[in-house]
């Protein structure tokens, strides 16, 4: 029974916006591994996350029954004969993030589809991270994500992660008709039977985009990993608005008309903190004194450690997801399942666009996982994945300002992102114009054979990433009229990115409203946990 | 941006092998077909090691000179029959497992290989082929009559001469010294890997791996 104070905030506690007021608690965002109290103008909609979706009571239940009642085809032991190849092929350590806690669901459904096709008399069995142009995941990385059991019984001769500079080892099975190569690895290519064990974070994850992207090489890649893919998507976390899906799908369908190809998909909550970091769950409303203890026991230890530490520390939180839906079958059907799923747990409507949106960035994203966000994955985290988090259209009104909030600190790490270094600091004082990047300078990073060699044996990023990461944010930078930094550490970092500064949120913030007036909506978009806004207006 | 082809000059002692010019200088030293030759050249270098160590801690260019020396006397057809047993007793064996990928790579990458090394021709020529290489630039040891006079034709390739002599051939062959490549393990190489447009520390020596870290160059490990 609620006492009469919380009935009060009842309305505040369950619609997704809460409207700034002058009694109104202050906001907490993230600022890399700060976290920032602030207090914003009134008149402010902040955009919350929906609660986390109840998780599935018993997931390897679920994973059985999705194997065995999968979408359009039969179920996995009806496909599984003597003798055959298989390939079990794994999202990498890029989803979710932060990494979930032991179990991971990959180990969950290996656990589940090993036996089965150790019954069926299926030997030839490889696992094979499908890391595309991603670095290479570490043993110990590799051992957290399936488990102890299996690591050792497949490690590393059969288990291992995809290749993608490996001479011969992919092939090309066709060209689409709008030109595309359709190449994948050519394990899977041989295989009588190639089986994805997907995890959806976002709905931008997974369908097609599984294999056609994560098993492939660079000229496979390259097909829509472009500066026009991302122009003409609005946006990349909505499939049926992305040019670069639209891609993906021609890719992934000349695919299963060469392979035979059984997906695992499955999709999690947005429960990304709890124990001494739940209160980032919550509404600044909703914070009672020990969580307000927590914030300020957090930021008073935050603000006493170095940058390094700060990191260590928060990479060594997993997440505390919940698996709520797992399909399995053919692509499509299975991957719409999930959708279903991921939209219903992420989408938050709203009825407006915003002159300034205030997004706080967090200290990691899909591309440093035990490593720095480097300024290039500052701006792959504004001008990428925070703007395209919108489904119709966007929060900010095209010309409107984004204030982010982070150090942006020159720092790379040597061994992930050594082809970030040169394309940032030789490549971008030359030109930001994506196109000009792509057109003179992408395939000499992904040529040079020092990073290809990195990428082979070390766990660096292929040379061509940092320029999908600058892609990325492409249709960011195309709407935005302005971006603001504000905290950052220096000048040369934003100005870099076309960035102006800022040395508060404040501050920013009257910067914005010079430019769009005292009147001008203001929103901030309260992540992580992660949401997408809808705006099917 | 310039059209022109591009080459990668790796070193080789310490870069692609796990030996250096000593460990050559010894196997000639303890197979002097002779008993007697063997054991008075193998005492000869053994006595003068500390005078190798003191000099290489002062000059580079003063120890190559003084450890060349003792190859005075020696016949050229023992020394070029020797390296090829040098190269299958020695060399092969110390390849890096890493080696042969990285180099490939370059290759693929349409870059000339090039080995640049402190050491004599001879000794690096078979492992040059070896590893695909498509020159070698390396100290030329001066033959008289059949015989090494100790003396090695000028200008002695190591450190900054190192860097002067990739300058002059990227000329010469028309290659794109701002687009080639250049690795190496050692901070004596810094001429060599700061005069090429991509340099990278390779296994690198802690004087480089501090170098390496201030200028943001790729470090590389090929031992494993």
């Amino acid at each position: 029974m609620r006492d009469p104070k919380s009935l009060r905030r009842f309305y505040e506690t369950t619609e997704g916006i809460v409207t700034i007021d002058r009694d109104s608690p202050p906001r907490v965002l993230f600022s890399g591994e700060d976290l920032l109290v602030e207090d914003l103008p009134v008149g402010t909609k902040v955009i919350y996350a929906k609660p986390p979706v109840q998780g599935l009571p018993n997931v390897k239940a679920a994973i059985r029954r999705a194997i065995n009642q999968p979408e359009g085809c039969d179920p996995l032991h009806a496909l599984l004969r003597p003798g055959m190849k298989v390939t079990i092929a794994l999202d990498d350590i890029s989803l979710p993030l932060p990494p979930m806690r032991t179990p991971d669901v990959r180990q969950e459904v290996l656990e589940v589809i090993l036996p089965l096709l150790e019954e069926s008399g299926v030997d030839d069995v490889h696992l094979v991270i499908a890391i595309c142009l991603h670095r290479r995941m570490t043993e110990g990385e590799m051992r957290r994500m399936v488990g102890t059991r299996i690591f050792d019984a497949f490690y590393p001769d059969r288990y291992y992660n995809h290749d993608a500079e490996e001479p011969g080892g992919c092939v090309q099975l066709a060209t689409t008709a709008m030109g595309e190569k359709v190449i994948v690895s050519r394990r899977a290519a041989e295989s009588d039977l190639l089986i994805y064990v997907n995890l959806n974070l976002v709905p931008m994850d997974g369908g097609h985009k599984s294999v056609g992207t994560g098993l492939t090489n660079y000229e496979g890649v390259k097909a829509h990993h472009t500066p026009h893919h991302i122009r003409k998507s609005h946006s990349y976390m909505d499939p049926e608005r992305s040019e670069m899906h639209r891609s993906v799908d021609r890719i992934g369908r000349a695919i299963d008309e060469h392979v035979n190809v059984f997906h695992i998909e499955t999709t999690i909550n947005n429960r990304m903190f709890d124990g001494p970091l739940d209160f980032l769950m919550k509404r600044e409303e909703d914070y009672v004194e020990l969580d307000r203890l927590k914030l300020h026991g957090m930021r008073a230890m935050l603000s006493r450690l170095p940058a390094a530490a700060k990191r260590k520390l928060f990479h060594a939180v997993p997440a505390a997801y919940e698996v709520i839906a797992v399909a399995a079958g053919r692509t499509e059907p299975t991957h719409a399942k999930i959708l279903e799923a991921s939209w219903k747990q992420y989408a938050v409507d709203v009825d407006f666009q915003a002159d300034v949106v205030i997004c706080g960035i967090p200290f990691i994203s899909p591309y440093n996982v035990n490593s720095i966000l480097n300024p290039l994955l500052v701006q792959v985290m504004a001008c990428g994945y925070l703007f395209n988090f919108y489904r119709g259209k966007p929060l900010l009104k095209k010309g409107g300002t984004l204030i982010l909030t982070h150090p942006c600190s020159d720092a790379f790490d040597p061994e992930h992102h050594p082809s970030y270094i040169e394309f940032f600091h030789r490549l971008l004082p030359e030109t930001r114009d994506a196109q000009v990047l792509e057109r003179k300078y992408e395939r000499e990073l992904a040529e040079n054979p020092t990073y290809v060699h990195m990428y082979r044996t070390g766990n660096a990023y292929h040379g061509a990433h940092p320029f999908f990461m600058w892609y990325w944010g492409e249709n960011g930078r195309q709407h935005m009229g302005k971006i603001i930094a504000a905290g950052a550490d220096n000048e040369h970092v934003p100005k870099l990115m076309g960035w102006d500064v800022a040395e508060t949120l404040s501050e920013a913030i009257d910067i914005a409203r010079s430019i769009h007036g005292r009147s001008a909506e203001i929103a901030m978009l309260h992540v992580p946990p992660i949401l997408l806004t809808q705006n099917l207006r | 941006m310039t059209d022109r082809p591009r080459a990668a000059f790796f070193d080789v002692d310490g870069t692609l092998v796990r030996t250096n010019i000593v460990h050559a200088f010894a196997y000639f030293a303890m197979n002097q077909g002779t008993i007697l030759g063997t054991a008075w050249q193998t005492a000869r270098t053994v006595l003068s090691i500390p005078l190798f160590l003191a000099t290489d801690r002062m000059n580079r260019k003063v120890f190559n000179e003084l450890f060349y020396s003792y190859y005075r006397g020696q016949s050229e057809d023992r020394l070029e029959t020797l390296s090829e047993e040098l190269f299958e007793e020695v060399l092969k064996p110390a390849v890096y497992p890493g080696t042969p990928r990285l180099v490939d790579e370059a290759r693929r990458a349409g870059c000339r290989i090039v080995l640049v090394t402190g050491a004599l021709d001879f000794t690096v020529r078979r492992l040059a082929e070896h590893l695909g290489a498509d020159d070698l630039i390396a100290n030329r040891m001066r033959f008289v009559q059949g015989r090494a006079t100790g003396r090695v034709v000028p200008p002695i390739i190591e450190g900054a001469h190192k860097a002067l002599a990739i300058r002059d051939y990227c000329v010469r062959e028309g290659l794109a010294l701002e687009k080639s490549f250049a690795y190496s393990d050692s901070f004596s190489d810094y001429p060599m890997l700061a005069v090429v447009g991509h340099p990278a520390a390779v296994n690198p020596d802690a004087r480089l791996a501090r170098v390496a870290r201030a200028y943001e160059w790729p470090v590389i490990r090929t031992e494993a």
